[in-house]
């Protein structure tokens, strides 16, 4: 019996030839990942540990973002602590606010994560970079703080699920948020709970790497341990010109044992938006259309990236947003951002009535920059919509790709971006 | 060392309580315990720590802890006073953090379906064994693998590797 990507990856960094679904083993780490929330409380559990230094400096990486800049005295003490903590250690990879981004924007577009990389993050979208082909998984900060110290991590082996999407999408608007939501709609949000999710066949290959990250960086809402997606060539291109050190490249046998096999056909798919309050609460645009909304968001580590923005711009461009409602737009990094104000999205925005934000997490958790007051609604391109998860526990959110949220923000309500007049 | 047994009243929640509603994430500017446990299920049990006796055990349903990876999730529940969280199942970030610190969780689907709010349960985490008193039936909860009940007989993963680091030194 063959082994699965996700099993090749976990066989590599524990040092042996052959794992199976359910073993415990004992994997090195090749980036450990924290932030301004879960930071400190990792270096907190770190000191306690007893070693004086990181495993290795420059596989620790630090991203001030869900409360940057700092909203609060508090937060502000937060990204301090973890600043502090990377000088400390001489980290090489701690970056400033205005010099880095939203942390699954950032590490793909700088190279940081690679195919083939073991990855743990105090942060549950962690599962982003198992669309550059990286086994990588959101952990708590005690774990993270084990990983810092210690460079290795206890992992039981995840079944595998294997996801087949086939198929061409008739709907020109449909992408990968839209089989990601699919699919949480038709399993469940723990319909993979513990497991990998291996996202195959056509319509991936179709997709770029931007929405192939969008549709990992979901897998945990199924409950998933990690989701991954094979490198083929254009995961290639996408890595050669960031990375700084060798990766690796895994894939599937044809006889790796799966726990099941799904598939999707993604035809007849049309955009998706998942009503309050799970992901997994998902109808067709169609079926949303007479849900007034208040603010709408396009950004987040799930849909902040070029791709993301342009599709956005593309439907905004020389509409108005409509009077009723706040629109604020947030490119994933600095670099994201610069080239959207070279480009002219960002006048395309501005010119919309739309908020341009810096790189932040900030209203994706109800953190702040877009905090819902009770009764209000938002579209948005992130990846939650719990009770409460952007604010007042009576405010709403409805998930959406970023061009039903464009064509939303026009409208003052939810809607469908064919509704939107060339 | 061996885990006490631990005796408490219920109290009931639903199915695919997420670590939002647990500690929404506007109070995350904070990592300490006492403060967390201030705004722990808040939605739900509105002042929780007035409320909750330490030692309470919280019984739910499927997929509890569901969505971030906040440990500080575990944290707000520990210090709000649960010794113990038994569910139908757990989410998988939620549950790590759990052992991690130190709070047994127990999976216990016909417990969970059983056991009335208000009840008196006593667990033993080293077995899995739940006694509910009030209605005298016991269930058998999912025991821990040997590995997982020597982080908690620790007090949780930071004591664990602790001794671990020392030993290699």
């Amino acid at each position: 019996m063959g082994m699965t990507i996700t099993e090749k990856i976990l066989a590599a960094h524990a040092g042996l030839d052959k794992v199976t679904a359910g073993e415990l083993v004992n994997a090195k780490l090749d980036v450990v990942l924290a932030n301004d929330v879960t930071g400190p409380l990792a270096i907190k559990e770190f000191e306690k540990i007893g070693v004086e230094k990181v495993f290795d400096r420059e596989k620790v990486v630090l991203i001030p973002d869900h409360f940057v800049p700092a909203k609060d005295i508090a937060s502000a003490q937060q990204s301090l602590d973890i600043k502090n903590f990377a000088r400390k250690q001489n980290l090489k990879h701690y970056y400033e606010v205005g010099r880095c981004g939203i942390e699954h924007c950032f590490l793909p577009e700088q190279g940081l994560v690679l195919p083939g990389d073991v990855v743990i993050g105090a942060d549950s979208h962690t599962c982003t970079y198992g669309g550059l082909g990286a086994f990588s998984t959101g952990v708590g900060s005690t774990d993270l703080a084990v990983g810092m110290a210690t460079g290795e991590l206890w992992f039981r082996v995840p079944e595998t699920m294997k996801v087949v999407f086939k198929g061409k999408a008739r709907n020109p608007w449909v992408t990968g948020k839209d089989y990601i939501l699919a699919l949480i709609g038709k399993i469940g949000v723990d319909g993979a709970r513990y497991k990998a999710l291996e996202f195959t066949g056509e319509a991936i290959s179709n997709l770029s790497i931007d929405a192939r990250m969008t549709m990992t960086n979901m897998a945990i809402e199924a409950g998933a341990k990690n989701g991954i997606i094979a490198v083929d060539k254009k995961t290639v291109d996408y890595v050669r010109k960031r990375a700084q050190r060798p990766w690796q490249v895994y894939e599937s046998d044809a006889d790796a044992e799966y726990s099941e096999v799904i598939e999707i056909d993604v035809t007849n798919l049309q955009p998706q938006v998942a009503f309050p309050h799970l992901p997994s609460n998902t109808k067709d645009v169609q079926e949303a259309i007479d849900v007034k909304i208040d603010q709408v968001v396009i950004g987040s580590c799930t849909n902040g990236r070029w791709e993301d923005l342009e599709i956005a711009a593309n439907l905004i461009k020389g509409k108005k947003v409509h009077p009723d409602v706040r629109v604020i737009v947030i490119p994933g990094t600095q670099e994201l951002y610069l080239r959207a104000v070279q480009e002219g999205l960002v006048q395309i925005f501005v010119e919309a009535g739309a908020v341009v934000s810096t790189p932040t997490c900030g209203p994706c958790l109800g953190g702040y920059m877009g905090i819902l007051a009770k009764g209000e609604r938002a579209v948005a391109t992130t990846n939650r919509n719990f009770v409460g998860r952007m604010g007042h526990p009576e405010s709403e959110v409805y998930l959406a790709n970023p061009a039903v949220a464009a064509a939303s923000a026009i409208f003052g309500r939810i809607a469908s971006p064919e509704e939107v007049s060339k | 060392m061996s885990l006490d047994k631990l005796k408490g009243k219920v109290w009931k929640v639903g199915a695919d309580i997420d670590t939002d509603v647990i500690i929404a994430a506007r109070y995350l500017n904070r990592s300490d315990g006492e403060y967390l446990a201030t705004h722990c299920l808040e939605v739900l049990i509105p002042e929780i720590t007035t409320k909750v006796k330490p030692g309470d055990i919280l019984v739910a349903g499927k997929n509890f802890g569901c969505g971030s990876s906040r440990e500080h999730a575990p944290l707000a529940l520990q210090y709000a006073g649960f010794s113990c969280i038994i569910a139908e199942s757990f989410a998988r970030i939620f549950y790590r953090n759990a052992i991690n610190i130190g709070l047994p969780v127990l999976v216990a689907p016909e417990a969970v379906r059983e056991i009335k709010e208000g009840s008196i349960i006593e667990v033993d985490p080293s077995t899995g064994i739940i006694d509910d008193v009030t209605n005298n039936k016991s269930y058998q909860g999912e025991a821990f693998p040997a590995f997982m009940l020597e982080i908690l007989k620790s007090g949780g993963a930071i004591p664990y590797v602790k001794e671990k680091v020392k030993k290699r030194v």
